[in-house]
C-alpha cells in the first residue's frame, strides 16, 4: 500500500507540473491544487506505514511504542496533523487564486495568463529595430 | 514561561480580529491599528532588552513540553529583527493612513495589515519548522491580499504571479518538511539540529538545498528573483515599500536561521552561498540600470542588496553573520525610505516614469533631501548606515581571504550609486516636466503631503541614528551572530540541560513513532 501510495505522490507531482506549465489560467489553479496534494500525501506518508491506525489502545509502554518503528502496528498521528493544516491552507490559497482568475475574467474577457509586461516592451523595440534596417 | 515571547503575534492576530469587527469604522480601525502597532513595537523593544541580558528566551505553546509541542524562541538575532520589522510597520501604517484613497481602507487594509503584522512576528518567534510554514502562509496571504486590494487589471496580472510563485514555494516547503520529518521525526528545530548531524549527508544536503530554494524564492536570490521586480510596484505606494523593506528579509531571515542552526555544523564558508551572493548582487544591479521607472529600478535593487546579506552567510564567521546582521538592519530601514519618497513622488506627479518627471528638487526641496540621504546610504557613502554594514562587510571577507566576492560587492556598490543617480537625475534635477505640475502653481514650489513626507522623514532619521550608533549597534549584531554559532546553547535553552533527545534510544531512525500527545499540535496550528 505504501509502495502505491509513493507512485501516486510521483504521478500527482507530474501532472501538476504539467497543468502549471499551461498557459490557461484555470489549468495552472488546477496544476496548484494537484501539485498540493501531492505534498500533502507525501506528508502523510512521512508518518509510517499506510493503513495502519494513528492511535492504539493501551499505555504507550505495553505496546513498546517508545523507540519501536512504524511496523509495530500504528503510525504517527503527527504527520496527519500536519498534512491537515497544510490542507486547510492550500484550500484557502486555491480559493483565492479562483477568485483572482474569476476578477482576470471580468477584466480580459479571457482566461489566459497575461504577457509580461517587459517581454512585450522589450519584444516592441526589437520590431522597431527590425523595420528600421 | 515567558508571556512576553509570544506578545507580538497574539497583539498583531488579535488586533486583526477587532478591527475587522469594526468593519465600517475607519477612524477606530485606524486607532486600532496604530494601538496595536504600537503595542507591538513596545513587546519587540521589550524582547529585545530581556534577550540581550537573559539570552534565549524559550516558550513552549500551551505547556507541551519541547519536542512534542510548539516551542517560541527567541534570540539576539530574532528580536534584532523584530524590533526593525515592527517599528517599520508603524511608520508604513501612518503613511497609509495618509495616503490611501478611503475606497481601499475601507477594503480590509486594517485587518489585513495586522494579520501580516503577526505572520512576520511569528516567522521571527518561532522555534518548530512546520510553524515556520504557517507563519509565512499567514503573512503571505495577507500580502496577497495587500498585493491585489482593489482589483485593478495591472495588480491582477502581477498578483498571479507573485501568488502562483509562492505557493509553488509553500508547496515546496511543505515536501521539504515532509521529508525531514521522514529522515528524522521530529521538526523542533532544536532537535532537529541535533538529529540532522546523525543523517546521511547526501540526505542531509539534498535536505540543506530544498529549504535553499524555498526560503530563496521568499528572499529572491539569484536565479530565483524574477517574480519581485514583476511584483512589487503595481501595488500602492505603501504597500510596495512594506514589502520591499520587510517580506523578502523575511525570507533572509529563515536562509540564516536554517543555514546556521540545522545546516551549520560543518561551520566553513559555503563555496554555493558565495556565489548565489554574488550572482545575485551583479544581476540585481544590471537589472536596475537597465530600468526606466523609479520603483522597477529600487525593485531590482532588493534583489542585489539581498546578495551581500547572503554573502554575510556565506562567510559563515562570526564578523560576516555581523556584517550580515548590520546590513539587514539598515537595510529594512533605508529600502522603506526609498520607496515611500517614491510613492510621494508618485503621488504629486501622478507617474512614476523618470522621462515624465523633473525639476523636483526646486519644486519640493524636502523631498530631495528625503531621497538623497537613503540613497546615499544605499551606495554605502560615509557616513551613513551603508558604508557602515558594507564596511562590516567587507572587513569579514578580507578576514575570510575571499577576494572575488569582495571585488564583486565593491563593484557592484558603485553601479548602485550609478543608478541612484540615475533617479536623481530623472526626477529631482532638470526642468519641470508637465506631467509633475498638474497638481500645483507652475514654478512655485509645492506642498507635499504631511503625513506622507513625515513619516518619510522619520524613517530617514532612523536610518541616520543607526549610522550614529552603529558601534553598540554593530557589538549588539556580533553577540547576536556568535548566538547563531553557538547552536548547542540554543538546542540547551529548547530542550533543557543535556540537550535531551527525549524521544529516547531511537536517535535518527527513519520512522519514529512520537507520543500521543503530538497530535495537539495540530489543533494550534
Amino acid at each position: 500500500m505504501t509502495a502505491v501510495l509513493a507512485v501516486l505522490v510521483g504521478v500527482l507531482f507530474a501532472v501538476g507540473t504539467f497543468l502549471l506549465l499551461q498557459r490557461t489560467l484555470t489549468r495552472v489553479i488546477f496544476g496548484i491544487a494537484v501539485l498540493g496534494h501531492g505534498a500533502n500525501l507525501l506528508l502523510l506518508l512521512a508518518g509510517g506505514r499506510a493503513g495502519d491506525p494513528p492511535l492504539v489502545e493501551g499505555s504507550g509502554e505495553t505496546r513498546g511504542l517508545v523507540g519501536a518503528s512504524g511496523g509495530a502496528g500504528f503510525v504517527d498521528p503527527l504527520p496527519q496533523a500536519l498534512a491537515l493544516t497544510a490542507i486547510v491552507i492550500s484550500f484557502g490559497a486555491v480559493a483565492f487564486l479562483l477568485t483572482l482568475a474569476y476578477r482576470s475574467w471580468l477584466l480580459h474577457g479571457e482566461d489566459e495568463v497575461a504577457d509580461d509586461v517587459e517581454d512585450r516592451r522589450i519584444a516592441r523595440l526589437a520590431e522597431r529595430k527590425e523595420a528600421g534596417q | 514561561m515567558n508571556v512576553l515571547v509570544p506578545l507580538p503575534f497574539v497583539l498583531g492576530l488579535g488586533g486583526a480580529a477587532v478591527a475587522l469587527l469594526c468593519h465600517g469604522r475607519r477612524k477606530l480601525q485606524r486607532a486600532i491599528a496604530l494601538a496595536v502597532t504600537s503595542a507591538t513595537v513596545a513587546s519587540s523593544v521589550a524582547l529585545l532588552v530581556a534577550s540581550d541580558r537573559q539570552g534565549h528566551l524559550v516558550t513552549q505553546v500551551g505547556g507541551w513540553p519541547a519536542p512534542f509541542g510548539i516551542t517560541l524562541v527567541v534570540d539576539r538575532f530574532s528580536a534584532i529583527m523584530l524590533v526593525v520589522s515592527t517599528a517599520m510597520i508603524l511608520v508604513v501604517l501612518v503613511y497609509a493612513i495618509g495616503q490611501l484613497s478611503v475606497e481601499r481602507e475601507r477594503l480590509y487594509f486594517h485587518p489585513v495589515y495586522l494579520v501580516l503584522t503577526a505572520g512576520v512576528c511569528l516567522s521571527f518567534l518561532t522555534g518548530d519548522l512546520f510553524n515556520l510554514f504557517v507563519a509565512f502562509e499567514v503573512m503571505l496571504m495577507a500580502s496577497y491580499v495587500l498585493l491585489t486590494l482593489g482589483g485593478s487589471s495591472g495588480q491582477i496580472r502581477s498578483g498571479m504571479t507573485y501568488l502562483v510563485i509562492n505557493l509553488l514555494a509553500s508547496t515546496f516547503f511543505v515536501v521539504a518538511v515532509g521529508l525531514t520529518y521522514a529522515a528524522t521525526g521530529t521538526v523542533n528545530m532544536a532537535q532537529l539540529a541535533l538529529r540532522l548531524g546523525e543523517v546521511d549527508p547526501a540526505l542531509r544536503a539534498a535536505l540543506g538545498l530544498m529549504f535553499l530554494v524555498v526560503f530563496g524564492v521568499k528572499a529572491a536570490i539569484f536565479p530565483l528573483f524574477f517574480w519581485l521586480p514583476d511584483a512589487y510596484p503595481t501595488a500602492p505606494a505603501p504597500v510596495t515599500a512594506l514589502f520591499a523593506g520587510l517580506l523578502t528579509k523575511v525570507g533572509v531571515y529563515a536562509i540564516i536561521r536554517s543555514q546556521t542552526l540545522l545546516f551549520g555544523d560543518l561551520g566553513r564558508p559555503s563555496v554555493l552561498l558565495l556565489a548565489i551572493a554574488g550572482a545575485t548582487m551583479l544581476v540585481g544591479v544590471l537589472g536596475a540600470i537597465a530600468q526606466n521607472d523609479i520603483k522597477r529600478i529600487l525593485s531590482f535593487h532588493i534583489v542585489s542588496q539581498i546578495g551581500y546579506m547572503i554573502l554575510g552567510l556565506a562567510l559563515f564567521s562570526l564578523a560576516g553573520l555581523a556584517g550580515a546582521i548590520l546590513y539587514i538592519v539598515h537595510h529594512i530601514v533605508v529600502k522603506t525610505t526609498l520607496f515611500l519618497v517614491a510613492g510621494v513622488v508618485e503621488r504629486m506627479a501622478g507617474t512614476a516614469s523618470l522621462t515624465r518627471l523633473g525639476g523636483f528638487s526646486r519644486m519640493v526641496p524636502v523631498l530631495g533631501i528625503l531621497f538623497l540621504l537613503p540613497a546615499f546610504s544605499l551606495a554605502g557613502i560615509p557616513p551613513f548606515s551603508g558604508f557602515v554594514a558594507k564596511l562590516a562587510l567587507v572587513q569579514a571577507g578580507l578576514e575570510s581571504g575571499r577576494l572575488l566576492v569582495i571585488g564583486v560587492s565593491l563593484l557592484v556598490s558603485l553601479l548602485t550609486l550609478f543608478s541612484m543617480t540615475k533617479i536623481w537625475g530623472g526626477v529631482f534635477w532638470g526642468a519641470p516636466e508637465p506631467a509633475a505640475l498638474s497638481e500645483g502653481p507652475a514654478g512655485g514650489r509645492l506642498r507635499p503631503p504631511s503625513l506622507m513626507t513625515g513619516a518619510t522623514g522619520a524613517m530617514a532619521a532612523l536610518s541616520l541614528v543607526i549610522a550614529v550608533f552603529a558601534e553598540p549597534l554593530y557589538g549588539l549584531s556580533e553577540r547576536a551572530a556568535a548566538d547563531l554559532l553557538d547552536r548547542d546553547s540554543y538546542t540547551a535553552a529548547v530542550l533543557g540541560e543535556g540537550g535531551g533527545d527525549l524521544l529516547g534510544e531511537g536517535g535518527g531512525e527513519v520512522v519514529e513513532p512520537a507520543s500521543p500527545a503530538a497530535a495537539v499540535r495540530g489543533g494550534d496550528s
